[in-house]
């Protein structure tokens, strides 16, 4: 087992299961390597009620650790692709997506970049992001923070940010909810009175300043930005013994 | 008396006519009838309209130089997150796409499959999906609350294209994964329905492979049947095979140039089915 402080991809993984905790009994659908870690972890802490897949059509109700083949499994659901638009549109998921672009209403981009008609760069196209966004809670996970992904505007806008839910009226964006941005580098929330992003926490070791150098739009800033809090030792011990016992959460977010 | 609906391989391409809409079943890079894909390559047809929850069979026939449109919610291989022929494709402007989210496109197979001109959601508000089709339209509900919502058109088929695990001489269908995905739905928003299965068994064998929600697709939803053992390489197709991570390695490297298409094309388009099966054995 791992040993020592706690890395910066641990409190990621933290940042992340706060996201999850209190949500009550939803899916929790983390998508990526640490949004699995931090979702997971969640489920194994402070929120058992938590109703999560195998990452593909099974919903499980052990902890799977990540990237070992064939865990074991302690199935209690079939949720084929076909299911989960049941659940997304019934409003029982919580989703945490990754963004190519992100912009300070949360509009979120990782469709294509550039014309429609020739993209500069094809990435994933739509996806689940307009449904998900305007069905359900969505949350965000940055592994690399930078004023690439935090745009003043993206190009193509495949998850719904808070001015075009609002723009939609009361009833059609009733559903819509934005919960937080995890980065490599703190937690972003749209906990403001217009829905602008604001840094919520930097994770230990982040200055103010880091962060917001690396957003490419004014972000909302209180004066004192708290910190990111640390994983207890019940967390480390899940994350380092069961739930990635290979480190892939290193990989994705080295330590600084 | 169970009707004989077998085909051959090349019977099935030459159904498919230049401009057609032409829906594949599987989802990224799992369980698509890829023997069917490939005979398209090869054959003179262009100008098709694909719909597909997209994988290698999207790159390819663009690659190819089959293809007008896709229509698409993403083109994945899933263990490589971008499919490489595709991108080439939109990066270049050789092929335009219409834009939906994955759960737009189930419903516009459904209305195409239930004959409705379309079936409404929430799904599409205030992203760009509305912006890049201009032809969307949405809808109020006629019922006190008049709510606006998306009128998801039908997606209508002229030919569909699935692959199977087994199958019989009369077009039943049975997966045997964990996930159906949307093939039944493709078959029945089409005109034209063709399954592609690694076995063809007798009817009296569905039911000791899998019980009978696994026999998914019933004789109503297809027009012709084609036994293409290994016919969903490379994509997955577990439990008879995973999909063959080297060889699709060596699919995306394939687009890094025009010379490096070629060689590919040589050696794994424009051979036989028999002939690619036997070079991908070895």
């Amino acid at each position: 087992m791992r040993d020592g402080p706690p890395t910066r991809a641990e409190v990621c993984a933290a940042a992340i299961a706060d996201c999850f905790a209190g949500d009550g009994e939803i899916l929790a659908n983390p998508i990526g390597t640490l949004p699995v870690i931090g979702g997971r972890l969640a489920k194994a802490t402070v929120a058992p009620e938590l109703v999560m897949t195998d990452g593909e059509a099974l919903l499980v109700e052990n902890i799977i650790p990540v990237g070992v083949d064939n865990p074991e499994k302690v199935v209690a659901g079939w949720n084929p692709y076909r299911a989960m638009f049941d659940v997304v549109w019934s409003g029982r998921r919580h989703v945490m997506m990754g963004a190519s672009q992100l912009d300070k209403h949360g509009n979120q981009n990782f469709a294509f970049i550039g014309s429609h008609a020739a993209p500069r760069t094809q990435l994933l196209g739509m996806r689940g992001a307009p449904g998900n966004t305007i069905n359900d809670i969505t949350s965000y996970w940055i592994p690399a923070h930078t004023a690439r992904v935090f745009v003043p505007a993206v190009d193509v806008v495949s998850g719904v940010g808070y001015d075009r839910a609002r723009d939609l009226g009361p009833v059609a964006g009733r559903f819509h909810h934005l919960g937080r941005v995890v980065t490599n580098l703190c937690v972003l929330d749209f906990e403001t009175p217009d829905h602008r992003m604001r840094l919520r926490s930097v994770h230990p070791g982040v200055a103010v300043e880091e962060v917001v150098t690396a957003t490419g739009f004014e972000l909302a800033v209180e004066n004192d930005v708290p910190e990111s809090r640390f994983p207890t030792d019940d967390e480390l011990e899940w994350i380092r013994q069961r739930i990635d016992p290979k480190g892939l959460g290193e990989e994705e977010v080295p330590n600084p | 008396m169970i009707p004989d609906k077998r085909v051959t391989i090349d019977e099935v391409a030459a159904e498919v006519r230049d401009g057609m809409t032409v829906g594949i079943g599987g989802w990224g890079s799992r369980r698509k009838p890829m023997a069917l894909v490939r005979a398209l390559c090869r054959a003179s047809v262009k100008d098709l309209r694909i719909v597909s929850y997209g994988g290698p069979d999207v790159g390819l026939l663009c690659r190819a130089g089959k293809v007008r449109e896709v229509v698409y919610a993403f083109v994945s291989l899933d263990s490589i997150p971008l499919e490489p022929h595709f991108r080439n494709a939109r990066q270049s402007g050789s092929v335009t796409t219409m834009e939906l989210d994955e759960g737009m496109f189930l419903l516009g197979l459904q209305a195409a499959a239930w004959r409705v001109p379309f079936l409404p959601t929430r799904v599409g508000l205030g992203s760009d999906v509305m912006r890049f089709s201009p032809s969307l339209r949405t809808v109020r509900s006629p019922y006190d609350d008049g709510e606006e919502l998306v009128a998801m058109p039908a997606l209508e088929l002229d030919v569909a294209l699935i692959h199977m695990h087994r199958g019989d001489q009369g077009g039943t269908g049975q997966y045997l994964n964990v996930d159906p995905y949307f093939d039944d739905l493709m078959c029945m928003a089409a005109t034209r329905r063709f399954m592609s299965v690694e076995q063809i068994v007798a009817t009296e064998r569905f039911l000791a492979d899998g019980p009978p929600q696994s026999i998914r697709i019933n004789r109503l939803m297809t027009d012709g049947v084609v036994e293409t053992p290994h016919g969903a390489h490379f994509t997955e197709c577990v439990p008879d095979y995973p999909r063959d991570e080297a060889f699709q390695r060596a699919y995306t490297a394939s687009a890094k140039s025009d010379e490096a298409w070629s060689e590919f094309r040589a050696r794994y388009i424009d051979v036989t089915e028999a002939d690619y099966q036997q070079v991908v054995k070895s």
